[in-house]
């Protein structure tokens, strides 16, 4: 069973008190995408066995949802995040990046850039 | 002295107090034990050897082990519904009148019918179900089945309720040793000295472990590190406390008795921690493994390091002649321990071609003989050893010698219990040197910070002896030894036990292996193989070992099983803990529940709420019930009980936006002052849950959601909001249980709310249907939404929730002579189906999209986008062929049971019928004196008038007619009231 830290308030959260949402940073295709697109968007998932992004939501707790950076295979936690990033921030890929030199970021640093920060304000 | 048994000894037992004799009874017979007996020790010392019998051929079985790992000694504890079965005697304390009874064995352990299967060994070999009972098929589930059923089981389940009481807790600690042994105590007052926070749990009720009996100035070197422990304040000793499982991030479950079989304690009889532990150190010690020979499992053969517990610890012999045969120096111990309690070795065997340690010379100088490179051939005796057939190890088994003895003290090496560890991911090397698998320390169980969260010291690390704590001298290595003598024939095989309880043979690993059955799950499997309750504790290496042979390969490349939590079976009781009975889950209950309850509501669960199903009168069916509350509805005015329906406020700059993004309707456009029907759907499309919305304010908006969708719908609306359009200024709140909410409903609802007195025109100019008002009924803070679900004039309002229960007792005071009826769920349900209004659940199954109901009026077609809108776009969302909402009328006057499904022409590839349809609400109409219905049916809007087919195994087919699905008050008039 899990522990979490919810970023937002700060406490090391038991699975028991989260609910889990899946794959993290789904870009949304709706109306005027094609078949492919939105068959992608709504089934097609990563499962690698390694480095994932997570959401999961504080439900018994602040009620936040967060993003989690985990190795699925040793559960290593790298960190959690605000949901509120279209990709994982700096520094969460940094804190992979310590743990484990030879993973690759599978975004480009250009969509990276429309950026965490001006829609977190 | 005799009293507490013939076996017990004149001195010695470092664990029972002789000052306290314990009555208990055993398989109807009264016998005595000493207080600090465990039930083993108590029985053998009155000469019960034999406790059981073992599960397949009912063979007699006496203790082979003194702890956890005990296959044989199993016992009924208990009566009634504190009875338990399967509890091993030789970790179960002794207490006063206790009451245990043998398993497996009818009519009496020692003259047991099932027996015969004894001398038909050679026809149940492994596998043998599988191959016997294949044909002819229908024999299984008829015949072979139901007989095998039962014969098979060990021990029986109670038949009454655990009248126990137990409990969970949680604890933080940084480091938590398991096993109170003289590696875990040295860890723990380690950790301790780092100002760690410090647990150390022992599965027994003594620290110590083996070393007191096992080294000299053992106890005063385990006393004096008690003694520091005790004296830290970061230090938390529980003995009787088994760690049962370690889990993902140090999660570590733990098992405390309290009261076990002390009912009278007036405390729980156990507590399940919950721990979270920084680092666990695993000092789970070591457990000794039975030899092959052939005879193994007759009750007398124990593990030698058993044999001098039971005489050092509870001054117990467990023979008076004992023989000991060995691969190692350690067994030699035992000799040494039975030499000073006054009992004979007439020989000690050992498979090894010299014995030239220390503990052999202190043996021989004991003037016991020492046969080297040699052998049990076999034992003669069944249910007890009578004497020991000796052969050369070397050989195939050639009778050199028999000896008279009683007892035989057995031991085939040590294998480090390395459960914990490897429950969460730690992995083991296999050592040729020690014959055994032992935590690699390099490759750990790793935790969330990616580093190791567990470790191992002691005999549990492979360091068998621990030379550094106990000062033990260095000891001769152990030959690996898996089957005794070396080249014992076949018909030798078929008499050496792997697995005790399961009589699995070397023989029947063997023949697994022979029909390739190479992976050691697979064997498991098929052989049953470590299956039994002990979980393979003294048979999983010895098993794999002779695979490994068979299959001619070293044994770490056959490789052990998974090792699964629990270490040792938990009660049921101790997980449930304090969530049984009333306090399973919590109950929600509105404000009006105490009235409801005194008025003979018979309630009905939704969600977590109760709510009232209806409210039956003295002598009256609860279908009667119903009918008359819907009766008085339609007739004149009642009440119903919405307080549990979903609240949700939706407010900001941006809430119309959202809103139209989460209802497949318009929204954004509802004026301040009315309510709006709307579908929720996911982004499948699939319809997930539908209620009225109203519009408080130009920018508040007040959802109403399923009384089991108020959370669900809370969340997916947090999930959008903080996660896809987190810029969006909106705010939501779940409100549900801020107001209590009553429906008044019925053509004299209106009179009935003005009797009340208040500020609010209820007239139909000043609220018209679908408009909701603000202000003060009989007093109290209210708003009045004129909302419709039963088809009649309905007005639902809403109070704080504190003044629920005073409106709900006004309105029953002042309408007594319109005979006011509260009314239920029930109700509520029939009179929606009546008008043909879905339910969520009912209607919709998570596979069903609006339009399959006919409520393409709720989806708005100028939105560009809605949750769901895309998915509703996809070909098999637009399927023509898929099944629509109808009404359904029945031919024959029967009501349809409910989802049934409609029979097409033809069958599928399963030779089924095919299938064009299916009911999703059916009831009998008290309005209209019919059984009404819906459903959803292929075509089903084009297809009014045609008679459908539903077929219900053992009944004549019932037959119903597709119609509309509103069946009353087609024109809606009566809403208008």
């Amino acid at each position: 069973m899990l522990t979490l830290t919810c970023p937002y308030c700060g406490i090391a959260a038991e699975e028991t008190e989260l609910q889990p949402g899946g794959e993290a940073h789904l870009k949304r295709f709706g109306p005027g995408s094609t078949d492919e697109e939105f068959e992608a968007y709504l089934f097609a998932r990563k499962n690698p066995k390694g480095v994932h992004f997570e959401r999961w939501r504080h439900a018994y707790g602040c009620g936040k949802w967060f993003m989690a950076a985990r190795d699925t295979a040793t559960l290593q936690v790298f960190g959690t995040y605000s949901a509120q990033t279209p990709h994982p921030t700096p520094e969460i890929v940094a804190a992979i990046r310590a743990h484990r030199p030879d993973w690759q970021p599978d975004w480009t640093e250009a969509t990276a850039d429309t950026s965490a920060e001006s829609l977190n304000a | 002295m005799t009293e507490t048994g013939p076996f017990r000894l004149p001195r010695g037992g470092r664990l029972i107090d002789r000052a306290y004799q314990l009555p208990f009874r055993f398989d109807g017979r009264q016998m005595r034990g000493l207080l600090g007996d465990t039930l083993a020790s108590a029985l053998l010392a009155n000469g019960q050897l034999m406790m059981g019998r073992s599960f397949k051929y009912h063979r007699p079985r006496g203790p082979i082990a003194s702890g956890a790992e005990e296959p044989n000694a199993l016992l009924g504890l208990g009566q009634g519904g504190r009875f338990e079965p399967n509890q091993r005697a030789t970790t179960t304390p002794l207490v006063g009148g206790m009451v245990t009874t043998p398993q497996n064995c009818w009519p009496s352990l020692n003259a047991d019918i099932g027996a015969v299967n004894n001398w038909l060994y050679r026809f149940f070999p492994a596998g043998f179900y599988y191959k016997t009972f294949m044909h002819p098929r229908p024999f299984w589930k008829h015949v072979f089945e139901p007989i095998i059923r039962r014969s098979a089981g060990l021990g029986k389940a109670p038949t009454e309720a655990d009248p126990d009481r137990y409990e969970q807790a949680y604890a933080h600690v940084d480091v938590v040793v398991v096993g109170g042994g003289i590696a875990g105590l040295t860890a723990a007052r380690d950790a301790a000295r780092d100002g760690k926070s410090v647990w150390l749990v022992e599965q027994t009720p003594h620290f110590g472990g083996r070393t007191p009996t096992d080294h000299a100035d053992g106890q005063a070197r385990v006393d004096a590190l008690l003694a520091e422990l005790r004296g830290m304040a970061n230090v938390t000793l529980r003995r009787s406390t088994q760690a049962t499982g370690l889990y993902d991030h140090g999660y570590l479950l733990v098992r405390e008795s309290l009261a076990d079989h002390d009912p009278n304690a007036g405390i729980p009889r156990q507590r399940l921690w919950r721990i979270r532990a920084g680092h666990v150190v695993v000092a789970s010690g070591a457990l000794e493994r039975p030899l092959s020979f052939a005879g193994n499992d007759v009750p007398g053969v124990i593990l030698a390091s058993a044999v001098r517990d039971y005489i050092d610890n509870y001054g117990v012999a467990p023979g008076r002649r004992i023989v000991i045969v060995t691969n190692n120096d350690d067994a030699y111990r035992t000799a040494l321990v039975a030499l000073d309690a006054g009992l004979e070795v007439p020989v000690v065997i050992d498979a090894r071609s010299a014995a030239g340690g220390a503990l052999p010379a202190a043996v021989r100088a004991r003037g016991v003989r020492v046969l080297t490179g040699s052998a049990i051939a076999g034992i003669k005796g069944g249910q007890a050893v009578e004497a020991v057939k000796i052969c050369a190890h070397s050989g195939s088994g050639q009778v050199t010698e028999t000896v008279d003895a009683d007892c035989v003290a057995m031991s085939g090496g040590w294998s480090p219990v390395v459960h914990l560890w490897s429950h969460c991911g730690g992995k083991l090397n296999w050592s040729d040197a020690q014959a055994m698998f032992a935590p690699d320390p390099n490759r750990p169980p790793t935790g969330a910070d990616g580093k190791a969260m567990a470790s191992c010291v002691g005999a549990a690390a492979g360091d068998l002896l621990v030379p550094a704590l106990t000062g033990a001298q260095a000891e001769s290595a152990t030959m690996p030894v898996w089957v005794m003598p070396a080249h014992a024939t076949r018909k030798m095989k078929f008499k050496m036990w792997l697995d005790f309880q399961n009589d699995v043979k070397v023989s029947d690993v063997e023949l697994a292996a022979q029909e390739g059955y190479h992976s050691v799950e697979h064997t498991k499997r098929y052989t049953t193989l470590g299956m039994a309750t002990d979980q393979g504790k003294v048979s999983n290496i010895n098993g794999l070992a002779v695979l490994s042979n068979a299959l001619n390969q070293p044994i770490p490349a056959t490789g052990t099983t998974t090792f699964r939590p629990p270490y040792t079976p938990l009660t049921l009781g101790t997980i449930a803990g304090e969530a049984r009975g009333e306090i399973f889950q919590p109950l929600r209950k509105t404000p009006m529940h105490g009235w409801h309850e005194s008025h003979g509501a018979f309630f009905e669960p939704v969600g977590h709420w109760r709510r009232p199903y209806c409210y039956p009168k003295a002598g009256e069916s609860h279908a009667d019930a119903v009918a008359r509350e819907i009766r008085a509805v339609r007739a004149s005015v009642g009440t119903l009980d919405a307080s549990t329906l979903g609240k949700i406020i939706v407010k900001g700059p941006d809430a119309g936006r959202f809103l139209d993004m989460m209802y497949t309707g318009m929204m954004s456009t509802l004026p301040v002052g009315k309510c709006r029907y709307g579908l929720i759907c996911n982004e499948n499309g699939f319809l997930s849950d539908d209620g009225v919305a109203a519009r408080l304010s130009e920018d508040t908006w007040l959802v109403h959601t399923t009384t089991g969708g108020a959370e669900r719908m809370h969340g997916h609306m947090e999930d959008w909001l903080q996660c896809e359009w987190w810029d969006w200024k909106v705010w939501t709140a779940n409100v549900t249980e801020q107001w209590a909410q009553v429906a008044v409903v019925g053509p004299k609802a209106r009179v009935l709310l003005e009797r009340l007195g208040g500020q609010i025109d209820l007239s139909p100019e000043a609220l018209p249907f679908m408009g909701w008002a603000e202000g003060e009924i009989a007093g109290i803070p209210a708003r009045v939404y004129r909302i419709s679900f039963s088809g009649e004039l309905s007005f639902e309002v809403a109070v704080p929730a504190n003044r629920g229960l005073e409106l709900w007792e006004k309105l029953h005071e002042a309408g007594r002579d319109l005979n006011v009826t509260p009314y239920g769920t029930e109700a509520m349900h029939v009179m929606r189906a009546e008008k043909g209004f879905i339910m969520i659940g009912d209607e919709t199954d998570g596979t069903v999209i609006p339009q399959d109901l006919g409520l393409n009026w709720a989806i708005s077609k100028k939105k560009t986008d809605y949750i769901g809108k895309r998915a509703q776009e996809r070909s098999h969302m637009t399927d023509p062929r898929r099944w629509k909402l109808v009404g359904l009328e029945s031919v024959d006057g029967r009501v349809l049971p409910d989802g049934v499904y409609a029979v097409a022409d033809g069958v599928n590839p399963n030779g089924q019928r095919n299938t064009q349809g299916r009911v999703t609400s059916t009831y009998m109409s008290p309005t209209l004196s019919k059984p009404i219905a819906m459903g959803l049916v292929l075509n089903g809007p084009e297809r009014m008038g045609e008679v459908l087919e539903f077929p219900v195994a053992g009944q004549e087919s019932y037959k119903a007619r597709i119609c509309d699905p509103v069946f009353y008050d087609k024109e809606g008039s009566r809403a208008n009231g």
